[in-house]
């Protein structure tokens, strides 16, 4: 991936904001969600819920089910790859995949490193809790940043705290002098030059999208009045009792959050919400955000 | 330049990024629109890059649509870029049009999957004789175009961009690039179009 590449990438992030994307398990989920007006779709082959519950290795998905969901929709199609796994990226790359989500929902590949992201030219969402991890991301080459939350849980609480983390450290670095700007990049973790840009701009260098537990249009809407520019939803639709109602009203309030009469007319009769999980009961060891490095 | 307001309906796309190049012009105010009491309010308006399938939704379900093509059929000025192109368009291959004002016929995703986006230069006729950055983010192209409208640049032989009377669309965005030249030329647009 080249500068002007990045730069490309980073864009297509650009044009999703204020959009909704959605994960999708087949073809007719795919047409629901653009039907519904979803900016982009999540192909994979057990959304994260169901990767909590049977358990097991989850992997990169098959690329006929890949393929068929391609078919199916004119909007961009992401899909997942294992944490570090340089062989399932590159096949994403080759299927012509719009941007591959490196996720910590899947078993990680690798336990100590990501991909290096500039070897592609398949652009990259990343999953961070703060700040440090975002621009190790970023730096490693992923032109969009996606709060991890707690998949599969219907738990807003874990995305909510690692938006409000950003955003904190975001607003620390802007007031701090410039002589503490090292110190802030080697107790984070951040490349230095990334952690410069952010004290300088007021916000990361890529766009910032939420997820992990968003589970109804009230859920979508705190999160962009948080600073979110934009939504995924995992489980959240496709295990509610009624789907194309819950996409349509997440997209509507994804785009009218900040107006409460909106937001209240679109959460009427949506049905019953997907089950949640109090966090908790999930042990530490089985919380998808604590993996990544 | 005499004050003008220019809106960007702010649904979902880059809105934030041709808001801070509108904000870069004199006499220029640019407002977010994503209300009637906002499009009236408006001098002129920006359809923004994103995806067009979304905002002609979320125009239908708030009752945007409409009004909107009335008041472009009236002489606002408008520009669309990208996802602005498509909902202006008469035609789109495959598709129903959506606001379907101006008289050409579009293809989606014409280029292919974002691997094949790419950056040009070149000039725009009557706004541009210097060729300009044009950023292209799984765009589209115009296939054909009618006796109404008229093309006013190409890329690699096909057509990215046209105008007819108050409508502009354009398959690139200048929002991505540092140059107003575009900007600036709908500006004045907007501003011969109100104290006219």
């Amino acid at each position: 991936m080249d500068l002007q590449r990045f730069e490309r990438n980073k864009q297509l992030a650009q044009s999703l904001k204020g959009g909704v994307i959605m994960d999708v398990t087949n073809p007719e989920q795919a047409k629901i969600a653009e039907a519904a007006g979803a900016v982009a779709v999540m192909a994979l082959e057990r959304v994260p819920s169901d990767i909590r519950k049977q358990g097991g290795v989850a992997r990169m998905s098959d690329p006929k089910m890949i393929k068929g969901i391609q078919e199916a929709v004119s909007i961009p199609v992401m899909a997942k790859a294992r944490i570090g796994h340089i062989a399932e990226a590159q096949i994403l790359e080759a299927l012509g995949i719009d941007y591959i989500d490196e996720s910590e929902v899947l078993t990680p590949a690798d336990d100590a490193y990501h991909l290096n992201k500039f070897d592609f030219k398949v652009p990259f969402v990343c999953g961070a809790r703060n700040i440090g991890e975002a621009l190790r991301r970023i730096g490693e080459g992923a032109s969009m940043i996606r709060t991890k939350g707690e998949a599969g849980t219907g738990n807003v609480v874990e995305a909510v705290r690692h938006m409000r983390t950003v955003m904190a450290d975001i607003r620390r670095l802007q007031n701090m002098p410039a002589e503490e700007l090292m110190t802030f990049a080697k107790d984070n973790g951040a490349p230095y030059d990334l952690v410069v840009e952010v004290a300088k701009t007021g916000k990361l260098p890529v766009v910032n999208f939420a997820a992990g537990g968003i589970a109804t249009p009230a859920d979508a809407a705190l999160m962009m009045q948080l600073g979110s520019e934009g939504i995924f939803v995992g489980s959240g639709i496709f295990k509610s009792s009624n789907p194309e109602k819950m996409a349509r009203a997440i997209v509507k309030a994804t785009a009218y959050y900040n107006d409460p009469d909106v937001l209240a007319e679109v959460s009427e009769g949506l049905g019953e919400a997907m089950r949640g999980i109090e966090l908790s009961e999930i042990a530490p060891e089985d919380r998808m955000a604590q993996r990544g490095w | 330049m005499k004050p003008v307001t220019i809106g960007v309906l702010s649904y979902q796309g880059t809105v934030i990024e041709h808001i801070k190049a509108l904000s870069q012009l004199e006499g220029v105010t640019p407002m977010e629109v994503k209300t009637l009491p906002a499009l009236q309010e408006v001098d002129g308006l920006i359809l923004p890059g994103g995806e067009s399938t979304t905002i002609a939704k979320l125009l239908n379900i708030f009752g945007l649509m409409e009004p909107l093509r009335q008041r472009i059929l009236d002489g606002m000025p408008v520009w669309g870029t990208c996802a602005g192109e498509i909902l202006l368009a008469g035609e789109i291959l495959g598709e129903q049009p959506h606001l379907g004002v101006m008289d050409f016929a579009v293809r989606r995703n014409a280029y292919g999957r974002q691997i094949d986006s790419f950056t040009q230069y070149a000039p725009i006729q009557g706004i541009s004789e210097t060729p300009v950055e044009l950023v292209f983010i799984r765009a589209p192209w115009i296939e054909s175009v009618g006796e109404k409208a008229q093309v006013i640049c190409r890329v690699n032989g096909h057509a990215v961009a046209a105008r007819q009377d108050n409508m502009l669309a354009t398959s690139f965005h200048p929002e991505f690039t540092r140059d107003l030249t575009v900007h600036r030329w709908f500006a004045r647009q907007v501003e011969q179009h109100k104290y006219q």
